[in-house]
Order: structure tokens, then C-alpha cells, then sequence
């Protein structure tokens, strides 16, 4: 804009303003990176100082339990949350009337921005209880299927349970984001489908389906983001071990990266610590990944960009 | 209706509308009775509302589907069928908004009295007590993450809609993006890797909180200011560069106000989300029973974090511990809420009009 002048005079004042704006800019980048530099600055102690306890067997083998819990965690939210947060968007972009739907969407952003803590202690002290019975069922009657096998939980502070709340707390996100993506869908679209005698699932088959997929993709990459990094929700709810295991109802689970380091990091000491943070920069490095793709995806389609 | 089903007719009549809803409410007390019957004769007195409203749905639907498949036929049975999905899957999503609400609000009045907001926890053991100390510093901490994040992203913003082009710009961009994804306990680690540097292994101090919260914050208020300041029509940059004002003056004088009231809106929901954050503030921040009023020394308790405290180390008298970590949850919740709605009033009543 300001090239176009012919020779335009620089005052003292846009100067330092444009810097400022410049630098606060950069300043996000150099921020990212100091992230990345100091958590392996602080991850280094752990290799090289004196051996831990905890991790008698080298860190790979301490963190990989983890790695396993916190996808496992993750992938079964998403599994539980993805359906349903398309369902929900639907719903709130073409099925409720108008005026409903709009406080429809305000009570959905409403769950986003519970903190989640409060997920956490209503996740252990009443999903639990209320999903117990369910669990003796499941093992009961489905506990052929080796994910129901095992000693049912009596607390109900299983990998289920702990999925479940993951979904609870993405969905909303989710949810928000497919529903802006819904919305976009061109209206001449939608019209001519119903003009050619479409039913409304045709029409949404048709027009808004394959017009939302990639946001669909993308939004449920965002969901699987928050759900890898969350922990109080976890830390509460799950029964913790270091294990390796497909099984959702029972008492031993493999904890989740971040939770262990919410649990252990308050007492942890001398470069205990620092191998906390070293599982920390492990976490840091597959959310990164995940959003990465994820963003890549949306940028991918430029008329996606208004969903963020 | 049903005289009519012969094969030159099928398809072409529409159901009435009143069978959906008779269909449903029938369906489900018809599962209600049956499982009164099954809790009846394995004498547990306690009904299960799953398989109630799994069965009652389940029988629903088929009714439906093969009643509208044989009345309207197979498009418009379709149609009914994903009808039904998409509304159970609304409901569903909406059983554990009320039911969280519903349970912060009973359990949390328990121990929502003026003790609670006028002590700490200093040599309570059981009974009594309070949050003051943990509002205190939830307040001086989220203030401070407040101050650092909002000029920073607020000039980072400008810089990205009135100065950005190229390479940098995209690179920020993205950037911005991927920092929303930050697990709020990777902010934590790097306070705490930021703050061992000069002050040595076990720190725990405000500040750090402040530092790992404004992390969490800042792309936020990035994302908010951004899409405020893009709205802003250009030809109120233009006009104000007809009359020779600089551009500095004019993102200061005429674009920042213009789009000040959306930016404040973000503000405020970005407050609302990070007031809640945990992870981050017990790692740097840490817990404590005591008033500290001071950001730069020693532990500092939060609200979240009294809450997370309260059930994990629950004492002796265990209900004591809990009613305190409701009440807890109850007023963050309100804080959220609070914050939540005043950012909407904010945005209906001072965005500009026309």
C-alpha cells in the first residue's frame, strides 16, 4: 500500500511502530523455539547425569508406556467424539431452526470453555460411579473381545472412562469448528440438490458432505491435539500403571505422558525432573506433528481458513 | 392411512405427524416397564437408564424406519433415520453439559459461603477454611499473564493484517496456529526450564504461572485481534490516508478503535480460557495452604489448583476436602461464565454499528 506513494516520507514514528508490530511478530517464532532449546537444555540432565530409579531401563523404555497411553487415551476419544461432533454440527447447521440453533451453539462453546478440572473431579467422583455397571456388563457379555477382557475395574477409573471424558471435553471444539465448516457450504448447492427433489440427507450427502470433509479431517486432528496434551482430566480420573495394555476396564492402565508428569512432577527431585521434561518435550514434539498436519490440511484449502 | 398399502400407492403418502413423538414416548415407557420388571425380578432395586434409553431409542427407530420405509418409502425412511441420529447425537452431547452443571451447582453450595471467600487454608484441617488465598492468586496471575500476552499479541496481530507480507508473515501465521495446539503442561515445563536457570532446580514462584499461562494466551489473542482487525473496511485506512495521516496514527487512531470492541471480546475469552488451566500453574506455581500475596517469592496457590489439591489430597474428614474442591469448581465455573457473558455484551452493545 504505502510503495504505491512516489517517495513517501519516513516518519520517525512509523518506523518504530512497524519494528514494534515486526518484532512482536518474530517475537511468536523466537518464542516456539526458546520453548523447543530450553526444554532439551533441561532434557539433557536426564541422559547424562546419574541413572534414575524410575527409569532404570533407560528412558525409552520409561517413556514408551506413556507414548502407548496417551494415543490409546486420544484415539478412543476421537473414536467416541468424531461421530458426534458431526452429528452435532449437523444438527446445529441444518436440522434445528434458526433461533434455536443459535443457543444451541452458545451452550456447546459454553462446554469449551469448562475448565478442566471440573471435568476431571466430575469424571472420577460421578462418570465413574454411573458408568461402573456398564463396564461389569461389557466385560460380562462382550469380554471375549480382548479390549473388554480382563478384571473389571471397581472403581470405574479406566481407559474407557478416560476416553470418554477426552470426548466430552473435544466434542465441543470439534463440533464448532465442523459447524463453521457446514455453514460455508455454497447455498446453491444445498438449493439445487433440494430443487431436484432431494431429501434434506440427500441434499446434506450430497452438497455439505463432501464440501466439509477436509474440515472434517482437520477439525478432528485439532480434537486429537487437545486430547494428547490433556491432563488434569486424566490425572484424576485414571488408575495409573506402567504398562502396556489394550484393556479398557481394568485397574491397570497405561498412564498418559501428561498426566504422569502432573502427578510426579510436585515431589519429583534432582534430575527426576529433568526426565519429566524429557517425556514433556516427547509430548511437545507429537502434538507439534499432529498440528502441524492438521493446519496443513485446512491451508491446503484456502476456503477453509475462516473455520479457525 | 394403512388401507392404502398396496403397491401403486407405496411411497407417496406422508406419516402424520403426530406418530413420531407418540412412537418415542410409547417406546421408552415400554423399555421403562421392562426394565422395571428385569430390576423387579433380580431383586436389585436399582433401575439402569442406559439400557432404558438404549433399548426405548433402539425400538423406536426401527419402528420408525420400516413404518415410514412401507408408508413413504426408502429415501424419506432414510431421511427419517439419520434425522434421529443426528438429534441423538445432539442429546447426547447435551447429557453431560447438565449433568456437570447440575452437579457443580449442588455439591458446590455446600461450602459456597462468605468463609470460603475470606480465609485460607492456614491450619485448617477438616472443616472450614476458605479460598482467599487461592483467588488471590489466580487473580495476580492471570492479571499478570494478561499484561504480558495482550500487547504482545495485539502488535503481533497488527503486525500480521497492517505490515505482514511474505515469507515471515506466512511463517507467523502458521506459527500462531500450531501454538494454539501447545499442551497447557508443555507450558508449564518450559516455565519451569525458563525460571531453573536463574533461580536453580525446585523453583516455584507466580511468575513462572504468569509466564507458562501468557504462552497459552497469546496465540489467542492473536487469533481474535487478527480476524477484528481484517474486518475493519478499508476504506477507513484509505480515508485516513487521503487526509495524510501517517499509518502508525492511522492502526492506532482509526483501525485499533474501530475494531477495539471484538478485540476486547477475544481478550476476555482468552482470559476465560486460561484462568482455568491447572497443569501448567501446579508444576511452576505449586500449592500451598497460605496467603501469598507476592508473585516474585515462594509459592502461590490458584483457584484450579485448589480444586486438583483438595480431592488429590483429600485429609482425614474426606467430605470436608471435597465440598472445598466443589465450591472451588463452582466459582471458577461462574468466573468462566461470567467472563464468557461479558465478552458477548461487550461485542452486542459496543462493536460499531452499521
Amino acid at each position: 500500500m504505502t510503495d504505491t506513494k512516489p517517495k513517501a516520507v519516513r516518519r520517525l514514528g512509523d518506523v518504530v511502530f512497524a519494528n514494534l508490530a515486526f518484532f512482536a511478530g518474530v517475537s511468536i517464532l523466537a518464542t516456539l523455539a526458546t520453548v523447543a532449546a530450553f526444554l532439551f537444555a533441561q532434557s539433557v540432565p536426564a541422559f547424562t547425569g546419574p541413572p534414575i530409579d524410575a527409569a532404570s531401563e533407560g528412558f525409552f523404555s520409561y517413556v514408551l508406556p506413556f507414548v502407548f497411553g496417551t494415543v490409546y487415551a486420544s484415539v478412543i476419544g476421537l473414536a467416541i467424539a468424531t461421530p458426534l461432533a458431526v452429528g452435532i454440527a449437523l444438527y446445529i447447521s441444518h436440522f434445528a431452526n434458526r433461533r434455536f440453533a443459535q443457543v444451541l451453539g452458545y451452550a456447546v462453546d459454553l462446554l469449551a470453555a469448562i475448565p478442566s478440572v471440573v471435568y476431571g473431579l466430575w469424571g472420577i467422583l460421578v462418570l465413574a460411579p454411573f458408568l461402573s455397571p456398564t463396564f461389569n456388563w461389557l466385560n460380562a457379555n462382550l469380554g471375549w473381545i480382548p479390549m473388554f477382557a480382563g478384571q473389571v475395574s471397581a472403581t470405574g477409573r479406566t481407559m474407557l472412562t478416560v476416553g470418554i471424558v477426552l470426548a466430552i471435553m473435544v466434542l465441543p471444539i470439534m463440533a464448532a469448528l465442523i459447524r463453521e465448516i457446514f455453514l460455508q457450504t455454497p447455498r446453491l448447492h444445498e438449493e439445487a440438490a433440494l430443487a431436484l427433489g432431494a431429501t434434506r440427507w440427500e441434499m446434506i450427502k450430497m452438497a455439505v458432505l463432501p464440501f466439509g470433509r477436509p474440515g472434517i479431517i482437520s477439525a478432528a486432528m485439532l480434537g486429537l491435539g487437545r486430547a494428547l496434551g490433556e491432563t488434569m482430566a486424566v490425572a484424576m480420573v485414571l488408575s495409573p500403571a506402567a504398562v502396556v495394555s489394550f484393556a479398557v476396564l481394568t485397574s491397570t492402565n497405561s498412564n498418559t505422558i501428561a498426566a504422569n508428569i502432573a502427578l510426579q512432577f510436585p515431589e519429583a527431585g534432582g534430575n527426576y525432573t529433568n526426565l519429566l521434561i524429557a517425556t514433556g518435550l516427547v509430548l511437545f514434539a507429537i502434538t507439534m506433528v499432529v498440528n502441524m498436519i492438521a493446519r496443513w490440511v485446512i491451508s491446503r484449502r484456502a476456503e477453509f481458513s475462516g473455520a479457525n | 392411512m394403512t388401507t392404502q398399502l398396496n403397491s401403486s400407492f407405496r411411497g407417496t403418502q406422508d406419516l402424520p405427524k403426530w406418530l413420531s413423538p407418540t412412537l418415542l414416548v410409547s417406546f421408552f415407557l415400554a423399555s421403562f416397564g421392562l426394565q422395571v420388571l428385569i430390576a423387579s425380578d433380580s431383586d436389585s432395586a436399582a433401575i439402569n437408564f442406559i439400557p432404558v434409553a438404549i433399548f426405548g431409542l433402539l425400538g423406536f427407530t426401527v419402528a420408525i424406519y420400516v413404518i415410514s420405509r412401507v408408508i413413504e418409502g426408502v429415501r424419506k425412511a432414510t431421511d427419517r433415520l439419520v434425522t434421529i441420529m443426528v438429534s441423538t447425537a445432539f442429546s447426547l452431547a447435551l447429557i453431560p453439559l447438565l449433568s456437570l452443571a447440575y452437579t457443580v451447582v449442588t455439591k458446590g453450595v455446600a461450602r459456597f459461603d462468605a468463609e470460603f471467600f475470606t480465609f485460607s487454608m492456614r491450619n485448617v484441617v477438616g472443616e472450614g477454611g476458605g479460598a482467599l488465598h487461592a483467588i488471590i492468586g489466580t487473580v495476580e496471575i492471570t492479571g499478570i499473564a494478561t499484561l504480558i500476552s495482550v500487547p504482545i499479541g495485539i502488535m503481533a496481530a497488527i503486525y500480521l493484517v497492517e505490515y505482514g507480507r511474505g515469507t515471515v508473515a506466512r511463517l507467523v501465521t502458521f506459527f500462531v496456529d500450531v501454538m494454539t495446539g501447545v499442551p497447557s503442561i508443555v507450558a508449564g515445563l518450559f516455565a519451569y526450564a525458563l525460571f531453573v536457570i536463574f533461580f536453580g532446580p525446585g523453583v516455584r514462584m507466580g511468575l513462572g504461572g504468569a509466564i507458562a499461562l501468557s504462552l497459552l494466551m497469546i496465540p489467542v489473542v492473536i487469533r481474535a485481534t487478527e480476524e477484528m482487525l481484517k474486518i475493519v473496511p478499508n476504506e477507513l485506512r484509505e480515508a485516513a490516508y487521503a487526509l495524510g495521516v501517517p499509518k502508525w496514527l492511522t492502526v492506532l487512531k482509526v483501525v485499533l478503535p474501530t475494531s477495539l470492541a471484538g478485540i476486547a471480546t477475544g481478550i476476555m475469552i482468552a482470559i476465560a480460557r486460561v484462568i482455568g488451566e491447572t497443569a501448567p500453574l501446579l508444576l511452576i506455581a505449586g500449592f500451598t495452604a497460605s496467603m501469598n500475596y507476592n508473585p516474585l517469592n515462594e509459592r502461590m496457590m490458584t483457584l484450579p489448583v485448589f480444586v486438583y489439591t483438595s480431592y488429590a489430597n483429600q485429609g482425614v474428614d474426606m467430605q470436608a476436602y471435597l465440598d472445598r474442591a466443589w465450591a472451588g469448581a463452582l466459582t471458577l465455573m461462574l468466573i468462566v461464565m461470567v467472563l464468557n457473558l461479558v465478552a458477548r455484551l461487550i461485542s452486542k452493545y459496543f462493536s460499531p454499528k452499521g
